[in-house]
C-alpha cells in the first residue's frame, strides 16, 4: 500500500479557551481529490495551517508524503503547495518576479519554463510583467494558485479558492485543478460552494467545532444522509399536507423519499386524492442537504 | 509532482539567497525613498549644523566641527536605515499578509534571519556611502583606519537590522513600530555623540552615554576616520559585539519559536 499523501493523527490546537481542533485524525491517499467542509469557524483553515506549518499543533502529528511537518519540515513543505484563502500579494513585484522569487524560496534556481507553463495554463501570460497592484481580484487569485505550483508539489491544498471569483474564472480554475488531479496531484479543497465539492471531490470530511463529524466517499455520504425529492405541480394542492408534502408557490408541492420505488405509490395517492398532477420533477440527493443533515445531527 | 514530470533541482542555499535578493530588490525599487531621501536629510543636517557651529567649535584638539560631524552623520544614517529596512519590510508583510509566502517554503529560521540582516547591512552601507559622498566636498576627511570604519559600519548595520527584526516581529500595528522607532531608536541615536563629543558633556551625562551602545558604534566608527575617539576602539568593539550577539540570540529564539509569526 502506498504512502498516504496526508496523514493527520489526533491533532489538537488550542488558542486559550478556544479548542480550534479537537483530536482530528484522517488520511488522504495519493491522487485523491479530497474535500474539507464545515461552517465558518469549524477549524478547516486551522487544520490546513497546521499542515503547512503556519500553525503549531498543541498535540498530534501531521505528515505530508510521509514527512513530519514539524521535525522534517523542509521535505514536508517541498511536497506541499498551499493556495491561501486571503487575497494577499506583494505590491513591490510583477507577476513573473513574484513567481521567480517564490521558486527561489523553494530552492529552485532556473524555473522559467515551468513558470511560463503555469502562466499559460492560468491565462496569466498577458499579465506576466504587470505589477501585482494593477491586477483585478480574479487575476490575483490566479497568481496565488500559480505561486502554490511553482515547486511542482505533489499535494496541493486550496483554501476556498473560488470565494468571490466570477463564474468564468471559477470554471477555468476547476478545469486546471482537475487536470492537475488527473496528472496525479493530490488535491485538498475547502469550499463553501457545496455543489463544487460534490462535483469534484471523491471523498469528503466534514468538520464542526474542531472535530470530524463525517468522513466518507462523496457517493456514500449522499446515499446515507440525503433523500430524493419529487416536485409536482397540481391542479388542486389541498391534499398535500395530508400526504406528508409541503406546498410551494405556483401550486407546486414537494415530497421527500428514500428510494425510487416510493414514487409510484406516492403518485397513486395523489391521483386518488384528486390533486391532478400536471407536471413532475425528480430531484437527486445533493451535498447541501447532506451537509445540513450532518451538522444538525453533530 | 507526478513522477512523469521533470523534477527541479532543489538547493537549500537558494532559498536564503532568494530571500536576500528579494529584500534588496524591495528597497532598491524604491531607492528614491530608501536611499536618496536619507542622504538628502543628512546633507541638510550637515549644512545647518556646520553653518551654525563650524567657526565656534573644535574637537579632539584641531578638528573642525563639520569634519567631526560627518562620520557621525554617516553612521547615524546607516544605523537608522538598517533598522528601517527590516522593521518596515516585516511589518508590511505581516499587515498585508504576504509574509505567508516566506513562511510556507522550507526556509530555516537562521536563513530568514541572515537574509534580512544582510539586506539591512547593504542598505545601511548604500546610505552611508551616499552621505559620505555628498559630504566630502565640504570637508577634508582623513581615513586613518579604514578597517575600523568597515568593521563598525557592518557591525552597526547588523545590530540595527536585528533590532529592526525584533521590532517588526513584535509590532502588530504601524504605530507600535513607530513608537519603537521614536521612543527608543531615535533618542539612543541622537544622544550617542553624533553631534558632539561626550567629553563636552557634564560628568553625569558622560556616564549615561556609556550605557548607550549606540555611543560605542559612533565612537568606534569615528576612530576609523580620525584615529582619535572618546573611548578605545577595542572597548567599543567589545561592547557593540556583545550587544549584537545578545540581540541576534534573542531574535533567533523568537524566529525559531515562530513568535508572532506562526500561531
Amino acid at each position: 500500500m502506498s504512502l498516504p499523501a496526508i496523514r493527520i493523527e489526533s491533532v489538537t490546537k488550542r488558542y486559550g479557551a478556544l479548542q480550534a481542533l479537537d483530536g482530528v485524525s484522517l488520511e488522504v491517499a495519493q491522487g485523491e481529490f479530497f474535500g474539507l467542509l464545515g461552517p465558518n469557524g469549524a477549524g478547516k483553515t486551522t487544520l490546513i495551517s497546521a499542515l503547512s506549518g503556519l500553525v503549531r499543533p498543541t498535540s498530534g502529528t501531521l505528515e505530508v508524503m510521509g514527512h513530519d511537518v514539524v521535525t522534517d519540515y523542509r521535505c514536508a513543505r517541498l511536497k506541499l503547495g498551499v493556495v491561501p484563502q486571503e487575497l494577499v500579494f506583494d505590491p513591490f513585484f510583477s507577476v513573473r518576479e513574484l513567481l521567480r522569487i517564490q521558486s527561489g524560496y523553494f530552492g529552485i534556481r532556473s524555473n522559467d519554463d515551468w513558470i511560463d507553463e503555469i502562466l499559460v495554463s492560468l491565462d496569466l501570460r498577458a499579465k506576466a510583467e504587470a505589477n501585482m497592484r494593477t491586477l483585478s481580484g480574479g487575476m490575483k487569485r490566479r497568481v496565488l494558485v500559480a505561486q502554490a505550483l511553482v515547486h511542482r508539489p505533489p499535494v496541493i491544498v486550496l483554501d476556498e479558492p473560488t470565494a468571490g471569483v466570477d463564474v468564468e474564472l471559477r470554471q477555468g480554475l476547476w478545469q486546471f485543478i482537475r487536470k492537475l488531479n488527473r496528472d496525479g496531484h493530490t488535491i485538498v479543497l475547502t469550499t463553501h460552494y457545496l455543489e463544487e465539492a460534490e462535483q469534484l471531490c471523491g471523498r469528503i470530511a466534514m468538520l464542526k467545532a474542531g472535530r470530524i463529524v463525517a468522513l466518507d466517499r462523496t457517493d456514500d455520504l449522499l446515499r446515507r444522509f440525503a433523500t430524493h425529492s419529487l416536485r409536482v405541480r397540481l391542479s388542486n394542492p389541498d391534499c398535500v399536507p395530508g400526504l406528508g408534502g409541503s406546498v410551494e408557490v405556483g401550486n407546486w408541492a414537494s415530497f421527500r423519499f428514500d428510494t425510487y420505488a416510493d414514487v409510484e405509490p406516492l403518485l397513486a395517492r395523489l391521483r386518488q386524492s384528486g390533486a391532478g398532477v400536471e407536471e413532475i420533477e425528480l430531484g437527486e440527493p445533493d451535498l447541501e442537504r447532506v451537509f445540513v443533515e450532518v451538522m444538525n445531527r453533530a | 509532482m507526478p513522477d512523469s514530470h521533470y523534477r527541479p533541482v532543489v538547493s537549500q542555499w537558494i532559498g536564503f539567497r532568494t530571500l536576500l535578493y528579494k529584500e534588496i530588490l524591495r528597497f532598491w525599487k524604491v531607492a528614491l525613498q530608501t536611499i536618496l531621501a536619507p542622504v538628502l536629510n543628512a546633507l541638510l543636517f550637515l549644512l545647518i549644523f556646520s553653518h551654525v557651529l563650524d567657526r565656534h567649535v573644535t574637537v579632539y584638539g584641531d578638528i573642525g566641527y563639520t569634519t567631526f560631524l560627518v562620520p557621525g552623520l554617516v553612521m547615524m544614517s546607516l544605523l537608522q536605515n538598517a533598522f528601517a529596512n527590516s522593521s518596515s519590510s516585516l511589518i508590511q508583510s505581516k499587515i498585508t499578509g504576504n509574509i505567508i509566502f516566506m513562511l510556507l517554503p522550507p526556509i530555516a529560521y537562521h536563513e530568514f534571519y541572515g537574509a534580512y540582516v544582510l539586506a539591512c547591512i547593504l542598505r545601511g552601507l548604500f546610505v552611508g556611502i551616499g552621505v559620505l559622498a555628498v559630504s566630502l566636498p565640504f570637508v577634508d576627511l582623513a581615513f586613518a583606519h579604514p578597517w575600523w570604519i568597515l568593521c563598525f559600519a557592518v557591525l552597526g548595520g547588523a545590530t540595527l537590522g536585528t533590532l529592526g527584526l525584533i521590532a517588526g516581529i513584535w509590532a502588530d500595528k504601524f504605530d507600535q513600530l513607530s513608537a519603537f522607532q521614536n521612543f527608543l531608536i531615535m533618542p539612543l541615536t541622537m544622544l550617542s555623540g553624533v553631534f558632539f563629543s561626550i567629553h563636552s558633556l557634564p560628568k553625569l551625562w558622560q556616564d549615561v552615554s556609556h550605557a548607550n551602545p549606540f555611543f560605542f558604534m559612533i565612537d568606534g566608527f569615528r576612530y576609523g576616520f580620525f584615529g582619535q575617539s572618546d573611548v578605545s576602539p577595542w572597548l567599543s568593539l567589545v561592547v557593540v559585539s556583545v550587544f549584537f550577539v545578545v540581540l541576534a540570540g534573542l531574535t533567533l529564539v523568537m524566529l525559531a519559536r515562530g513568535y508572532k509569526l506562526r500561531a
